[in-house]
């Protein structure tokens, strides 16, 4: 029985990952991400059938540390992408089995106001908290701050480097 | 004490005049189309050893900058007169020149500096007068000069006596950027570190009697808005609210602050009264609302909001409540900030994937695009309104940049080093 929420999300992950590796308009790196998060997450939740719930939640992590901390989104939106799902479920999972508590930090691109951008990248953290609180994470754990504009990680400009900086961040607490 | 020690932390307080690595420095790019030819004679020094600094010069800069003004050449000036008796003004004829500027600088406690301004053509003195000051203000006393003729020559008052706050940077990767609240002249010299922190800092804006700035500092790792008193360097931590605490916007009366904050779920609009610290939520939307801009009679506040879908600029007024929208052109409006008579609203305004600053006129409602490159933002007007800066970018580093309001003429603040951004121009400022 105490088995069976982690299995429900191995299928969700899989099922993702299957979803992504059939979208060919998608990233790649972030179909490969996806996908060795769905496979370890499988890993996990196979080693996890006979062994303790430590040993779990070791492979859940390792799951999600696969998936990456990180979740993309694209100009102007604070939807999250499909990627971004599969690797936010990498992190659900984990959360699930401890008491940690995360933040969430949201980032934009250069463009627009510096004010604005602060809301958006707000926008983007609550977006990732709502669909984790939505997916049984109690909202107390998570924090979300938003720095819009003001901490890129690429400082050029240009699609390549706004693409990266248009993420929230997640960061144990 | 522990207190204090909480404040203190993490960031690097600066009280005394330390100057800041990233001086500014002007590129003047553009000039007006028919502008006044003045000649800004070397200041006579009066005084023992060597003068304190070429306030001439300084002169001389800030008529340039404006675009209205095209100083003449020292090496083609035909003589160097500090006094009415050493004029002659065929001198000055003979090369073009409408107006001629001599002074005086001497010191006997105070610096002093003696100027008299010359109708070339008309063969009249116009304006004569002087500065004191302390000799550490040399700088500004040079500025005032510059702001009487400029209103002698133009009708209206100077804003070179005024002072510029803007947030430099140091890239360090990994996010372990530098970021300073730094203040300068309104030429970009003699500037002063106010505050350092390896977090961001932003939105930097005075209060109406030129003596507090208020900004935001990440420096806990959560935005919180500071108010903080240029003399003293005493500051005091205004909010730390859950979630976003930004935008910070004085009153022109001083009382009351307008800023954004989240903490009711999303960002809406507030007024804190500075004396007792209590908030009142005034614009509440499920969209953004953010940059609220006070209208100079304070009776309504611009900002910006995207509860049409896409940012534009409202007004909401404080008597009544009510909102109407302010920009119709255009997809993408924000930031607005007020010429000091109300009528011009500056605003970063996007046309075909590029963010410029544009300029609508309240009474005639014609927007006016003023800048052509494509990543400006934070415009700031000058208290003259004649002239408005703004922060973009130039071959790849944040720099500050000024534009008349009719576009006219341009100037360009890059650092030496570093990137500049959200510049604030100062109200004119008391003696």
């Amino acid at each position: 029985m105490k088995h069976l929420p982690i299995a429900g999300k191995v299928i969700a992950l899989l099922f993702s990952a299957a979803l992504l590796v059939a979208c060919s308009g998608s990233d790649t790196k972030e179909q490969d991400e996806a996908a060795a998060a769905a496979a370890a997450a499988a890993a996990a939740a196979r080693s996890a059938q006979g062994g303790s719930s430590s040993a779990e939640l070791a492979a859940l992590e390792e799951a999600a540390a696969a998936a990456g901390n990180v979740f993309y989104f694209e100009f102007d939106s604070s939807t999250l992408t499909p990627e971004a799902v599969g690797a936010v479920d990498a992190h659900i999972a984990v959360l699930k089995l401890n008491n940690e508590n995360v933040r969430l930090e949201g980032h934009t691109d250069e463009r627009g106001t510096r004010e604005y951008n602060i809301a958006l990248g707000e926008r983007r953290a609550n977006s990732v908290r709502d669909y984790m609180v939505a997916n049984g994470i109690s909202s107390f754990r998570i924090e979300s701050v938003s720095f819009g504009e003001e901490k890129p990680v690429a400082y050029g400009s240009g699609e390549s480097n706004w693409a990266q900086n248009r993420r929230v961040e997640l960061k144990p607490q | 004490m522990k207190r204090l020690l909480g404040i203190l932390m993490g960031v690097v307080l600066v009280v005394s005049a330390l100057r800041a690595q990233a001086e500014l420095t002007i590129e003047i790019s553009q000039g007006s189309d028919n502008p006044t030819t003045i000649a800004v004679v070397p200041f006579a020094w009066q005084g023992a050893g060597a003068a304190p600094e070429d306030l001439a010069s300084v002169v001389d800069g800030d008529l340039a900058r404006s675009g209205q003004f095209v100083p003449v050449a020292r090496t083609d000036m035909l003589g160097r007169p500090s006094t009415e008796a050493e004029v002659f003004y065929r001198d000055w004829r003979s090369i073009n020149t409408e107006y001629l500027l001599i002074g005086r600088v001497s010191l006997a406690g105070q610096l002093r500096v003696d100027y008299e301004l010359f109708d070339v053509l008309r063969q009249t003195k116009i304006l004569s007068g002087y500065e004191a000051g302390a000799v550490s203000d040399a700088r500004m006393l040079a500025h005032r000069v510059a702001d009487a003729v400029y209103e002698k020559l133009t009708g209206v008052p100077g804003a070179f006596a005024t002072r510029l706050v803007y947030i430099s940077g140091t890239r360090v990767p990994g996010g372990k950027d530098t970021s300073r609240l730094t203040m300068s002249d309104s030429d970009g010299a003699r500037p002063i570190v106010l505050l350092e922190t390896k977090e961001p800092l932003l939105a930097p804006t005075w209060s109406p009697d030129g003596k507090n700035i208020a900004y935001v500092s990440f420096e806990s790792g959560r935005p919180a808005i500071y108010r903080q008193e240029l003399a003293t360097g005493r500051r005091q931590q205004l909010t730390n609210f859950q979630g976003i605490n930004s935008a910070p916007a004085w009153s022109p009366d001083g009382r009351t602050m307008a800023m954004v904050l989240s903490k009711d779920g999303n960002p809406d609009i507030y007024l804190m009264d500075l004396a007792t610290k209590q908030l009142k939520r005034i614009i509440s939307h499920y969209a953004i609302d953010t940059e609220p801009a006070w209208m100079p009679d304070g009776q309504s506040l611009l900002f910006t909001s995207d509860r049409g879908g896409k940012p534009q600029i409202y007004r909401y007024a404080l008597g009544s409540g009510k909102i109407d929208r302010v920009t119709y052109e255009g997809t993408y409006n924000a930031r607005a900030r007020v010429s000091q008579d109300g009528r011009s609203v500056v605003m970063v305004h996007q046309v075909d994937g590029r963010f410029h600053i544009a300029l609508l006129d309240l009474v005639t409602n014609r927007m006016q695009i003023l800048t052509s490159t494509e990543l400006d933002e934070s415009p700031s007007i000058a208290p003259n309104g004649s002239m408005v800066l703004y922060a973009t970018k130039y071959a790849e580093r944040g720099i500050l940049a000024a534009v008349s309001v009719d576009g006219g003429a341009k100037f360009r603040l890059p650092a030496r080093e570093g990137d500049v951004r959200e510049p604030a121009w100062s109200p004119y400022l008391s003696r």
